[in-house]
């Protein structure tokens, strides 16, 4: 009995293969076309000068590696990467400490926090709102004779204060847009590694006397540390790709002296001007970076299914 | 006697923390939303009124800020809004129904290379749109799709997170002998999938139907490179084409207007599925 219903099982699929492909079909075909071509030709025009000078079209002709020279040796791409990794950070330690101590509040039965339904609601609303919206308004808000500088005179301030014109300020308001973006996302991933983890592990160290810091550092932590590791990595992967906020809010040009400039509105630049040649070894250089990141992830997502706990 | 004692100290100790943690909470709370507050009484006051500083109650020319910026000869926010709807609204449709297909595919058949395919489907989750824009924007010129719409919704069927969150869903919630049951019943393949498997996973089809419209309506980066002319371009584009305005000569009635446009739907439809949508940003734990 047993053999024959393997070999009934493994005629089935083998008739049935064909059927697999088709439905997978779509998926690869798209991709095919609406990526994975684009991403070649992307790398292909890394290697020529290829640029516009008002109407005159330099170009394209091969020019090897010296795209990659220029916008190192220009200083633009350190210039940018920093800027890209201070915003980032900016953004990622205040979201990593708040996520995990709403984390920790929240699945802490013996706090018993009300309201916690409202809390995660409105934590996570502002991960939906349109990035370009949400930074037009910031833009209003902080803007010179914008609510912000209308309530602080208001409250005895002689002159407003130019937010935008100062480069800690203007770099804070991005963070805290992204702060306020991501924070409430990261807390829900958070909860969900804590609530994996085993209850009677924190009784019993309630029993032997550890207090809720010790449970916290020595017990939680440890055991949600895949969960952590894959919100480092995608917030890092996102951090990259940071545009829409920083590029509203200071329209396009990353000011004060390009200290906002994001290595993706680097790019946009190089796309918006035409500069094929320039944009195209920012891509691949940001192709890298990502594609490094990604593996990381993907190693960890398969590490956790082979466990069960994806 | 002294165990009651440290049951009340402990109590309190208990109490104090709350409040700490109560604090907190209130103070994130606002400001989350203290931005919205002031953008919905903001989007209430006539120009001259904004200007003359904030103030705590609405006015009265939100209907009028409304019909203005509705308007506006140089910013077609009809339009807009008509190509944001379209556009998301077919992102969702053609990421879920393919994205279904193709977690399906993997999930019923048996067929060489389905390992790999799915591995490369995860692996490719988080490569951003960005990296290959510029080759991507050449071709579409090339095939004669610039300025079109079709570049920015077709590229949706080809969606690796929403495949990898409806396989997973899948894996819970379709036991492959349903399949067999309708092949048995002499129903086609295909037939199944859209007759049997679809409404199987309606909730996870709604899930992703949500965050991927969400996603579109918020997209600005492809669209700004795309589209040109003046009636096609999307809600985004307009809030960019505003910001780079002189601004300080625009109705400021009208700017805060059309931002609450572009996020006060999405607030509302987000706080009538709260607990569906929150719920799902951890059974997709994928979500960058």
């Amino acid at each position: 009995m047993p053999g024959l219903s393997h070999g009934v099982k493994k005629r089935k699929s083998v008739s049935y293969a064909k059927w697999g492909y088709f439905f997978i079909a779509p998926f690869f075909l798209v991709f095919a076309v609406f990526s994975l071509v684009p991403l070649l030709s992307t790398f292909y025009n890394s290697f020529f000068e290829n640029y516009m000078v008002g109407l005159l079209h330099i170009g394209p002709k091969f020019v090897g590696l010296e795209n990659y020279k220029t916008i190192f040796l220009n200083g633009d791409m350190p210039k940018y990467m920093g800027n890209t990794v201070i915003l980032w950070l900016m953004c990622f330690i205040p979201q990593v400490v708040f996520s995990l101590l709403l984390a920790a509040w929240f699945t802490n039965a013996s706090l018993r926090i009300k309201g916690q339904g409202f809390f995660k609601t409105v934590i996570y609303l502002p991960n939906l709102i349109m990035a370009t919206a949400f930074s037009m308004l910031f833009y209003a808000m902080f803007s010179d004779s914008g609510p912000v500088n209308s309530i602080l005179m208001s409250m005895g301030m002689e002159n407003p204060y130019r937010f935008l014109a100062n480069i800690g300020s203007t770099r804070g308001l991005i963070a805290l847009m992204n702060f306020l973006m991501w924070f409430g996302n990261t807390t829900i991933l958070l909860m969900a590694a804590m609530l994996g983890v085993d209850p009677g592990l924190f009784e019993a160290a309630e029993i032997d006397g550890a207090t809720s810091s010790q449970i916290f550092f020595k017990i939680t932590l440890p055991l949600i540390k895949p969960i952590l590791t894959y919100v480092f990595i995608t917030s890092m992967i996102g951090g990259l790709q940071m545009f829409d906020v920083p590029q509203i809010l200071t329209n396009g040009n990353g000011n004060p002296s390009r200290s906002s400039m994001t290595l993706v509105m680097y790019l946009n630049k190089h796309l918006f001007s035409k500069n094929y040649g320039l944009g195209g070894a920012v891509s691949v250089i940001l192709f890298f970076l990502c594609a490094a990141l990604s593996a990381l992830v993907y190693r960890s997502l398969t590490g956790r299914m082979e466990r069960g706990q994806a | 006697m002294t165990n009651t004692a440290e049951k009340t100290y402990a109590r309190r100790r208990g109490n104090g923390k709350r409040i700490q943690v109560y604090f907190v909470l209130i103070f994130l709370t606002l400001l989350c939303l203290i931005p919205f507050f002031i953008l919905l009484i903001n989007a209430t006051r006539a120009h001259p009124d904004i200007q003359k500083g904030f103030s705590v109650f609405p006015g009265n020319s939100f209907f009028i800020n409304l019909h203005n910026v509705l308007h506006n000869e140089n910013l077609p926010v009809l339009y807009g809004i008509r190509n944001s709807l379209l556009i998301s609204f077919l992102n969702a449709l053609f990421a879920t129904y393919f994205s279904a297909m193709t977690a399906f595919g993997l999930h019923a058949y048996e067929f060489h290379g389905k390992k790999l395919a799915f591995s490369f489907i995860m692996l490719i989750m988080m490569v951003p749109t960005q990296v290959y824009s510029l080759g991507f924007i050449r071709q579409m010129a090339a095939m004669g799709l610039k300025d079109s719409f079709i570049p920015l919704i077709v590229p949706a069927a080809a969606s690796p997170t929403v495949v990898f969150f409806m396989k997973q869903y899948l894996i819970s919630a379709l036991p492959l002998e349903i399949v067999e049951a309708a092949r048995i019943d002499g129903s086609s393949e295909f037939r199944t999938f859209n007759t049997v498997v679809l409404p199987m996973m309606k909730p996870a089809i709604a899930v992703q139907a949500i965050f991927t419209f969400v996603f579109a309506w918020n997209n600005y980066f492809l669209p700004a490179l795309l589209l040109d002319s003046k009636n096609k371009k999307t809600l985004p584009i307009l809030i960019a084409q505003l910001r780079s305005a002189d601004f300080l000569k625009f109705d400021m009635g009208q700017v805060y207007m059309l931002i609450t446009i572009a996020i006060i739907p999405i607030i509302l439809v987000y706080l009538c599925m709260a607990r569906f949508i929150v719920g799902g940003v951890t059974l997709g734990s994928v979500k960058g």
